[in-house]
């Protein structure tokens, strides 16, 4: 059923607690935390005004938010929660009880740094700390996309080749708290492109008795882990039928990652989440002045689409790939360190720097990103050659 | 008008210069707007400076930066006019509206300098004869849809009325006495310079 667009304007906050509306899943146990905290506020507006009927379990702790929300999905009910920084770092222990329990949990996460300094702005580091909790990770530019890649989430999640949660991550701030123009989709398209959830195995099915998340002994371990890690693998192909699927009813295109005048491009830059907006204006800024730049936006980061990203990137001459997280590793940043690997198993033979930004809500303008291009159109030339990796916009 | 406006709020926490930011993308958004509103946070807490965003524009909006030289500023508290470099990056043939009770001679010399247009408006006023409270943003709000012509003051006023209708169907003397708020605030802004 195609969806007719709906123009509004909201934040990126209320676009994901209006896909929670269309939803209605069955729990929310959150608590609140900077700059999540509107999700679960608007949520439990619309449960007090009996727009949708999930329950929402107010908890004494991140750690309590997440173990109900597991324990809930466990049950057999759509569960989902909202959290921010520190409060996904306080979930930490039951994030990867969640993944590994193959428990189809969908999570908001407004990004904002960890500490320290104590900061509230947007950073990578909080989701990129979980990247190895076993989560599929999927990031959004604007209020647009937190909408429509929450919409897709549960039915990624709740596959039968993945059963893994997922968390929908956007910008704080930047988009959480940013009011702009949005098309939402009608409600019943997106209640029968959600669909109904019915678990084939729950702890609640009475006629089958089953435990979650009990001991396992060495000798079966590892074939567990394989079995979630070949999961992950599962999830590139739904997350791409998901996409079209979605595609077909409201118009909208989504992939692994998007790929922005990149095809002929010489130079280009490698970012996740909001600053790929201002990286755009910043690309067509170049190609006015003849400057073949592009940009390739990450949506998926788990399942990590290496190949795939190495192979748009093969022509280029340079490569910048930002990260807004530090890994204190001497190695650069997430992102960086996956990316680069990549690159080299496909033979990408481009220059490439991994470029710090944004760390604790630093400002990034176009003429930031400007700068980035002409470090490339610098490395190309031979005219410069970074011995560590750059922090933009750094002062002295 | 140009294809992009942009417009800093500068007010003290509790003040509703945010809220005022949002309300402009709002009403600029039901005029048919492209807009972006959005809030710069620090330390937040009641009476610290804070600052806030708009960008209207004809076409889509990608950039998510701050804006460093921005068409129009607005003050929200003169007091700010001492500690906080408001003119910074104000484009000389934008405008600067500013809520006081003082005179155009007393605030023109705090401007570091700021060649173009300078607008007053005092919304302790607008608000005691309207609102009987002390909402600077409402008043705000108008003059800054008046000096900065993102929209027409009738389609403003018009839009306005439809959506404080919404928000305060239950509360009839709310919206009389903003509708008014507003109203008042468009005769009531002085080009000082």
């Amino acid at each position: 059923m195609k969806s007719k667009a709906i123009k509004t304007r909201m934040s990126g906050n209320e676009a994901v607690a209006h896909a929670i509306k269309q939803i209605n899943p069955d729990v929310m146990p959150a608590f609140p935390i900077t700059p999540s905290t509107e999700i679960p506020q608007f949520v439990a507006s619309m449960i007090a005004n009996g727009e949708i009927d999930t329950e929402f379990i107010p908890v004494e702790s991140e750690h309590s938010a997440m173990s109900a929300t597991m324990g809930a999905s466990a049950a057999g009910a759509r569960a989902i929660t909202a959290t921010s920084s520190c409060g996904l770092a306080l979930m930490w222990e039951m994030l990867y009880v969640t993944a590994s329990s193959r428990l189809p949990v969908v999570m908001a996460l407004v990004n904002r740094g960890l500490t320290g300094p104590l900061n509230i702005n947007a950073e990578h580091s909080d989701s990129m700390g979980a990247r190895d909790a076993g989560w599929i990770q999927i990031y959004s530019e604007n209020n647009q996309e937190a909408y429509d890649n929450f919409l897709q989430a549960h039915r990624i999640a709740e596959h039968k080749d993945v059963h893994l949660p997922v968390m929908i991550c956007q910008d704080g701030f930047i988009t959480s708290h940013a009011v702009q123009n949005i098309t939402l989709w009608e409600d019943e398209p997106i209640k029968e492109f959600v669909g109904e959830y019915n678990p084939e195995h729950y702890l609640l099915k009475e006629d089958e008795a089953m435990a979650v998340g009990p001991y396992a002994v060495s000798n079966y371990c590892m074939e567990e882990k394989k079995a979630h890690a070949q999961a992950m693998i599962n999830a590139k192909k739904v997350i791409l039928e998901v996409a079209k699927e979605f595609e077909e009813i409201t118009g909208q295109k989504y992939g692994f990652f998007e790929e922005y005048k990149l095809e002929d491009a010489d130079f280009a830059v490698v970012a996740i989440g909001s600053v790929c907006g201002t990286a755009k204006d910043a690309v067509d800024k170049l190609r006015e002045q003849g400057i073949k730049a592009g940009l390739l936006k990450v949506r998926v980061f788990r399942p990590f689409p290496g190949e795939e990203m190495a192979k748009a990137l093969k022509n280029c001459k340079a490569i910048a790939i930002m990260d807004r997280c530090e890994s204190y590793s001497a190695n650069g940043g997430p992102l960086g360190a996956e990316l680069m690997a990549a690159l080299f198993r496909e033979k990408v033979t481009a220059e490439a720097v991994n470029v710090m930004y944004g760390l604790s809500g630093r400002d990034v303008r176009v003429e930031d990103v400007e700068e980035v291009f002409d470090w490339l159109t610098k490395m190309a030339k031979g005219e410069l050659k970074f011995t560590e990796y750059p922090y933009l916009g750094l002062r002295d | 008008m140009s294809q992009l406006t942009e417009i800093r709020w500068h007010g003290r926490g509790g003040q509703g210069a945010k809220t005022a930011a949002l309300l402009l993308a709002d009403v600029a958004f039901q005029s048919g707007k492209f807009v972006q509103g959005f809030p710069e946070y620090g330390p937040e807490r009641m009476g610290a400076p804070i600052t806030a965003y708009d960008r209207i524009s004809d076409t889509e909006i990608r950039v998510h930066s701050n804006i460093y030289e921005p068409d129009f500023v607005a003050v929200v508290d003169d007091t700010l006019l001492h500690t906080v470099d408001v003119t910074a990056g104000l484009k000389k043939e934008g405008a600067i509206l500013i809520n006081t009770e003082k005179s155009a001679d007393e605030i023109l010399p705090l401007l570091n300098g700021y060649e173009g247009k300078v607008f007053l408006i005092n919304a302790y006023h607008v608000c005691m004869e309207t609102l009987g409270k002390y909402f600077p943003n409402t008043p705000m709000l108008a003059a800054m849809v008046k000096v900065s012509k993102v929209m027409d003051t009738d389609v403003f006023l018009k839009e306005m009325e439809t959506s404080l209708q919404h928000k305060f169907a239950r509360k009839p003397e709310v919206l009389e006495g903003n509708m008014k708020a507003l109203k008042l605030a468009l005769g009531e802004v002085v080009q000082c310079r």
